[in-house]
């Protein structure tokens, strides 16, 4: 944690056509951590993660990864810098079967999970091979489109809400996925609303309001900070 | 009896045969449009303009050049394709965050535009196009008709094409991506795949097999600017019967649609130049999304 920042986002703007949707957003994350994004809906999360990938219609401020600034890139070189992205809504391919899906993202980087790997992480997967991506369920989708981008040699994987719509003991398995891809020495920044699933994962949380950071809070002061949390977050 | 049913095949061979023919470029023309549409969300209107160059330059490339139908059936499609990289970079590609119809009428008026040119160049009452004399070995001679090589040799070609064409956009890796890239183009750029260029690709291989099927076209028919508008407009309802971008679709209907027209012209030829549209508003009625269209 003392060591230099991977990812240094400052005074970061974002708009969608005419709606300003990111209002100076700061944050860094440190190599090996895994950090949330919390708030209610519509605080900038995923527009935070987006605007990241340069999936926005236009940005300004300051993104760099590991000391390289990518406002200005396409998103295609964005992710060649090492940022994979796996969005809500999972961007698993029907017209793709679950092989085909998983091989999809192009390697980029040396130091990604082989198959065999992944298949030992998400033995469904290899059962289901020759399924189109859709035909998975809930889980087995989401399980999916986080396995792709662990191929890819990717440092930093972007995640946005893996657990929504899933049974609780499938949100156990992905959290249990997360600690595993944490211990192989990916970093990880999750967008998410269940903030009792994010506190089973993360290192530390980043609070956001009205398309800016507002607070931030160390996993170990959690519970010290709970009422403050509270507050933000409306549970 | 039998030389009665004899006779009744002999009228009617040739025209099924004539309508397979026909189905063949249908075939060709749609899968163009149907990869290109897929794509990049245009719905090409030059593809009956292009199919007329890939004839053209056939013809320039024997007449000029002294290159052979061979080799045109090489070259014709490369150099096509290469002008249609040209117009997606510069014009296409900038339609692409507008509404579909400025894609139509941009490659409208372009078909407008390279016909225009053509007939100011070479007149319209067209050029020949010997095909070659090697063809006559194909030549199917039976009682009850008889089928030049080069027809013969114009399914097979058509058929080889949109079975390779297949196989490389359901089996390959490139395939994959151009799949996915239909779907989610945006997702696809965000995993580090330069999605702009494949779309310019595509735009080049959409128009390349359709001045393939020029080349196919042009000992049969004669090389002449409103060649393609001849074709295009049935080819726009095939697509249509198919499934806007159903590469399966497209080339399934498009054969059909060839022996369905054949058939008319035996059993009713008054109806035989509206039966493809008399099935296309009847499928747009029953499965608005074509006959193998999704969703």
């Amino acid at each position: 944690m003392s060591n230099a920042a991977m990812l240094e986002i400052r005074d970061l703007e974002a708009w969608y056509g005419e709606s300003h949707v990111l209002h100076g957003v700061s944050l860094d994350i440190h190599p090996g951590e895994v950090v949330t994004l919390l708030g209610r809906n519509g605080a900038g999360k995923t527009s935070t993660l987006r605007s990241m990938m340069g999936l926005v219609g236009r940005r300004s401020g300051s993104i760099k990864f590991e000391g390289r600034e990518t406002i200005g890139l396409r998103s295609d070189l964005i992710a060649r810098t090492g940022i994979a992205y796996c969005p809500e809504e999972r961007g698993i391919f029907a017209s793709l079967d679950v092989t085909e899906n998983l091989m999809l993202p192009p390697v980029i980087a040396p130091g990604g999970l082989g198959l065999d790997e992944i298949y030992t992480l998400f033995p469904n997967l290899k059962e289901r091979a020759r399924s189109p991506g859709t035909k998975l369920s809930g889980g087995e989708q989401q399980m999916l489109a986080i396995a792709r981008i662990l191929r890819t040699g990717a440092r930093l994987l972007l995640l946005d809400e893996p657990s929504e719509g899933l049974a609780p003991v499938i949100v156990q398995q992905i959290g249990a996925m997360i600690r595993e891809i944490k211990q192989r020495g990916f970093t990880v920044l999750l967008v998410e609303q269940n903030f009792r699933f994010a506190q089973t994962v993360a290192d530390r949380h980043y609070v956001m309001e009205h398309g800016r950071v507002v607070d931030m809070v160390e996993n170990g002061q959690l519970a010290s900070s709970l009422d403050r949390l509270h507050e933000y977050l409306g549970v | 009896m039998i030389e009665n049913l004899l006779f009744e095949l002999e009228m009617a061979a040739p025209q099924v045969i004539l309508g397979l023919v026909n189905g063949a470029f249908y075939a060709l023309l749609s899968l163009g449009l149907a990869i290109i549409f897929g794509m990049l969300n245009v719905i090409n209107f030059a593809h009956g303009a292009q199919f007329m160059m890939g004839a053209f330059v056939a013809w320039m490339l024997l007449a000029w050049a002294g290159i052979p139908y061979w080799g045109a059936l090489v070259l014709a499609p490369l150099i096509v394709g290469a002008f249609g990289v040209v117009i997606e970079r510069t014009m296409i590609a900038r339609l692409y965050k507008l509404d579909h119809l400025y894609g139509l009428l941009l490659t409208f008026g372009l078909a407008l535009i390279i016909e225009g040119v053509f007939r100011n160049g070479f007149g319209s009452s067209g050029l020949p196009y010997a095909p070659p004399a090697a063809f006559n070995a194909l030549n199917i001679d039976i009682p009850i008709m008889f089928l030049p090589g080069y027809r013969v040799w114009v399914v097979i070609a058509s058929f080889l094409v949109c079975l390779a064409t297949w196989l490389v956009i359901e089996k390959t890796k490139i395939g994959a991506y151009l799949r996915a890239a239909t779907e989610r183009p945006e997702l696809v750029q965000a995993f580090g795949v330069n999605v702009p260029r494949m779309m310019t690709l595509t735009y080049g291989a959409g128009v390349a097999l359709a001045a393939f099927a020029g080349v196919l076209a042009a000992p049969i028919y004669s090389v002449n600017p409103a060649m393609g508008a001849n074709f295009i407009i049935t080819v726009f309802a095939v697509v249509v019967i198919g499934g806007m971008g159903s590469i399966m679709g497209s080339v399934v209907t498009g054969f059909g649609l060839g022996l369905i027209e054949g058939l008319a012209r035996v059993v009713y030829p008054e109806a035989s130049a509206t039966v493809v549209f008399v099935i296309m508003a009847i499928v747009l009625l029953t499965r608005p999304a074509g006959l193998f269209g999704r969703g």
